[in-house]
C-alpha cells in the first residue's frame, strides 16, 4: 500500500516537472525556429529601406514602412490609452476607495473586457470608420488599438496601485491635500513602476496585434506622414509576405518575424529591468 | 477622472450596440435561428448560414483545450507546490514572454513546424493524408498560445489555498501528492473551471494565428486532419470584398457580434466565479 503511494507520488511529481520544463523548451523552440529560418534573409536593407518596385516579387527593399507604421500606431494608441487609462485607474483607487463593492464590480468588468478578442475591436473600428466616412488610415488604426489596450492599461496599473498602503493615502489627505492632488502627486509617484509596466505591456500588445489593424489601418508601401493616410504594420507585413508563393518573399516574412520578436523581447526585458529599478528607489 | 472612467465603462456598450445596428439588416428577411443553424453559405445569393463556421470554431477550440488542460494543471501544481524559488524566478519571464508574443509569430511558427509535422508524421501515423493546414494544426497552435494565459490564472488560484489546510493533510500521514490531490485540486474546482473557461474564451476569439494554419475551407466534417473555417477567420478573410456584395457586411458584422456576445458572456460568468471564490 505504502509502496503504491510512493510510486504514485513520484510519478506525478515527475509528470508535473516534465510539463513545466516543456514550457521553457517550447518557448526556446519557437524563438530558435524563427531565428534560424529568418536569419538568412535578415540584413540592414530589411530594416532601413521601404519596399521598392517589384519588392513583392523578390525585388529590392525592406519593411521600414511597416516598422515605422507599427511604431506610430503603437505609440499613438499608448498615448491615448495613458490619457484615458491613468486617470481612470487613479479614480478607481482614490475616489472609490471607500466603496469596495463598486471597486470590485468595475475591476470585474474590466477583466471581462480584457478577454474580448481583437478581431471584434477591428470589426467595430471598421464600422465606426464607415459611419464617419473615413478611409482606412493611421488615425483609425490608432483609435482601434487604443480601445483594445485601455482595459489592459487600467487593470495593470490598478493592480499596483491597489497594493499601496492606505496609510500613505490617509497621511496625504491629513496634510490637507485634495483627493486629486493625492491621486496625481502621491499615488501616481508611488505607483510609478506599475505605470511603466502598464505602458510597456500595452505598447507590446499594440505593436503585435494584427486582427484589429487589418481592417482599420490599411496597408501601404510608403511611410505615412499624415493621420489620414493608410499605414503598414509589421504583423500584417509578415502575414502578407508569407502568403506569397515566391521563396525569397517568404524568407523575408521570417526575417520580419525576427524583427517583431526582437521588439517584443526588448520591451518585455525592458519592462522587467525598469520596474525593478524604480521599485528599488521607491521602497523607502 | 470621472470622464475617463465613464468612457471606459461605456465602450463595451457602444461596441455591442454598434455591431448590432450594423448587423440588423440581416434580420429583416431571415430569422436568427436560421442564420445560426443553417449551413448553406452563399453570399452572392444572400444566403448566410453560420453553422459551419460556428462548429469550426468550436472544434478548433475544443482540440486546443484538450492539449492545454493537462499541461496547465500539472505545470501550475508543480510551480505552486513542488518547485524551488529559483525555478519560479525563471518561469515568470518565460510565461510573460510566451503571453506577450504576437499571434502572427505563433502563426509563423505553426506554418514552419506544426503544419509539416501534421502532414508528414501525424496524418500518416493515423493512416490518412492531410495537407497539414487542418483543425489539428489550429488546435495545437492555439493550445500553445493559450497555455500562458490559463497557467497564470491557475497559479493565482492555487496560491490562495491556505497553507494550514495542506499541512493538516500532511500531518495526517498523507503524501505530498495526496494532499495536493485532495486539498489543492478538490478545494479549487470553481477556480480551475474558471481558468479553463477563460482560456477557452480566449481560444475562441483568436484570429490571425489560427487563420494561418487552419486551411479556411467551408466544411462540416468531423475529421481533425481536414481544413475548417472558424468564425474570426471568416471576418478577417473577407473584409475586402464585403462592401461589394449586398448584405455581406451585415453578415460579417453579425459574426463579430456573435463573437462579442459569446465571449463576453463566458468571461462575465467565469470572472464572477473567480471573484466569488476569492472573497471566501
Amino acid at each position: 500500500m505504502r509502496r503504491v503511494k510512493i510510486i504514485e507520488e513520484k510519478f506525478f511529481i515527475w509528470l508535473s516537472a516534465f510539463m513545466t520544463y516543456s514550457l521553457i523548451a517550447v518557448l526556446a523552440f519557437i524563438i530558435l525556429v524563427i531565428f534560424i529560418k529568418g536569419f538568412g534573409a535578415l540584413n540592414w536593407d530589411m530594416v532601413l529601406k521601404t519596399p521598392r518596385g517589384g519588392y513583392y516579387y523578390g525585388g529590392e527593399g525592406g519593411v521600414l514602412n511597416a516598422i515605422i507604421g507599427s511604431l506610430y500606431i503603437a505609440v499613438g494608441a499608448t498615448l491615448i490609452a495613458i490619457i484615458i487609462g491613468v486617470p481612470a485607474a487613479l479614480y478607481l483607487n482614490v475616489q472609490l476607495i471607500r466603496y469596495r463593492r463598486t471597486q470590485n464590480t468595475i475591476r470585474y468588468f474590466l477583466d471581462a473586457l480584457w478577454g474580448i478578442p481583437s478581431i471584434v475591436y477591428g470589426a467595430f473600428g471598421f464600422s465606426l470608420m464607415i459611419f464617419f466616412g473615413m478611409n482606412a488610415s493611421l488615425l483609425a488604426g490608432i483609435i482601434t488599438v487604443a480601445l483594445l489596450i485601455v482595459p489592459i492599461m487600467v487593470r495593470t496599473f490598478d493592480e499596483v496601485l491597489s497594493t499601496i498602503p492606505k496609510g500613505l493615502h490617509e497621511a496625504s489627505l491629513a496634510l490637507g491635500s485634495t483627493r486629486t492632488e493625492t491621486a496625481f502627486k502621491v499615488l501616481f509617484k508611488q505607483g510609478f513602476p506599475g505605470f511603466i509596466t502598464a505602458v510597456l505591456l500595452s505598447f507590446g500588445r499594440g505593436i503585435g496585434d494584427a486582427a484589429s489593424v487589418l481592417f482599420t489601418a490599411g496597408y501601404t508601401d510608403n511611410i505615412p506622414v499624415n493621420l489620414d493616410e493608410p499605414a503598414a504594420t509589421l504583423p500584417l507585413a509578415i502575414f502578407f509576405q508569407l502568403g506569397s508563393p515566391i521563396p525569397e518573399v517568404r524568407d523575408r516574412a521570417f526575417a520580419s518575424a525576427i524583427i517583431l520578436t526582437g521588439i517584443i523581447l526588448t520591451i518585455s526585458i525592458g519592462a522587467r529591468i525598469l520596474s525593478k529599478r524604480y521599485s528599488k528607489t521607491n521602497l523607502t | 477622472m470621472v470622464f475617463s472612467m465613464i468612457t471606459i465603462l461605456i465602450i463595451p456598450f457602444i461596441i455591442g450596440v454598434g455591431l448590432y445596428l450594423k448587423a440588423a439588416p440581416l434580420f429583416e428577411n431571415q430569422s436568427l435561428l436560421k442564420l445560426i443553424f443553417s449551413s448553406s453559405w452563399a453570399p452572392s445569393t444572400g444566403e448566410f448560414g453560420f453553422w459551419p463556421f460556428i462548429t469550426g470554431s468550436l472544434y478548433v477550440t475544443l482540440l486546443s483545450f484538450l492539449f492545454t488542460a493537462p499541461v496547465c494543471l500539472f505545470a501550475a501544481i508543480y510551480l505552486t507546490q513542488f518547485s524551488s524559488p529559483g525555478l519560479i524566478r525563471v518561469m515568470h519571464p518565460v510565461i510573460d514572454v510566451l503571453a506577450g508574443l504576437p499571434s502572427v509569430i505563433y502563426g509563423v511558427w505553426g506554418i514552419l513546424v506544426i503544419v509539416p509535422f501534421v502532414s508528414d508524421y501525424a496524418a500518416p501515423f493515423f493512416g490518412t493524408t492531410s495537407s497539414g493546414y487542418s483543425v489539428l494544426s489550429g488546435g495545437i497552435v492555439l493550445a500553445v498560445m493559450c497555455i500562458p494565459y490559463t497557467l497564470n490564472m491557475l497559479i493565482e488560484v492555487f496560491n490562495t489555498v491556505p497553507n494550514g489546510l495542506k499541512e493538516a493533510s500532511l500531518s495526517l500521514g498523507a503524501t505530498m501528492w495526496e494532499s495536493v490531490k485532495h486539498v489543492v485540486i478538490r478545494g479549487n474546482y470553481p477556480g480551475i473551471i474558471s481558468a479553463y473557461g477563460l482560456g477557452i474564451a480566449k481560444a475562441f476569439g483568436e484570429t490571425i494565428a489560427v487563420m494561418m494554419v487552419v486551411g479556411n475551407m467551408v466544411k462540416t466534417s468531423g475529421n481533425p486532419f481536414e481544413a475548417a473555417y472558424p468564425l474570426p477567420a471568416l471576418i478577417a478573410n473577407n473584409y475586402g470584398e464585403m462592401l461589394s456584395i449586398p448584405m455581406y457586411d451585415a453578415a460579417l458584422m453579425f459574426a463579430a457580434f456573435l463573437l462579442f456576445i459569446i465571449i463576453l458572456m463566458i468571461n462575465l460568468f467565469f470572472r464572477y466565479l473567480i471573484h466569488k471564490t476569492k472573497r471566501q
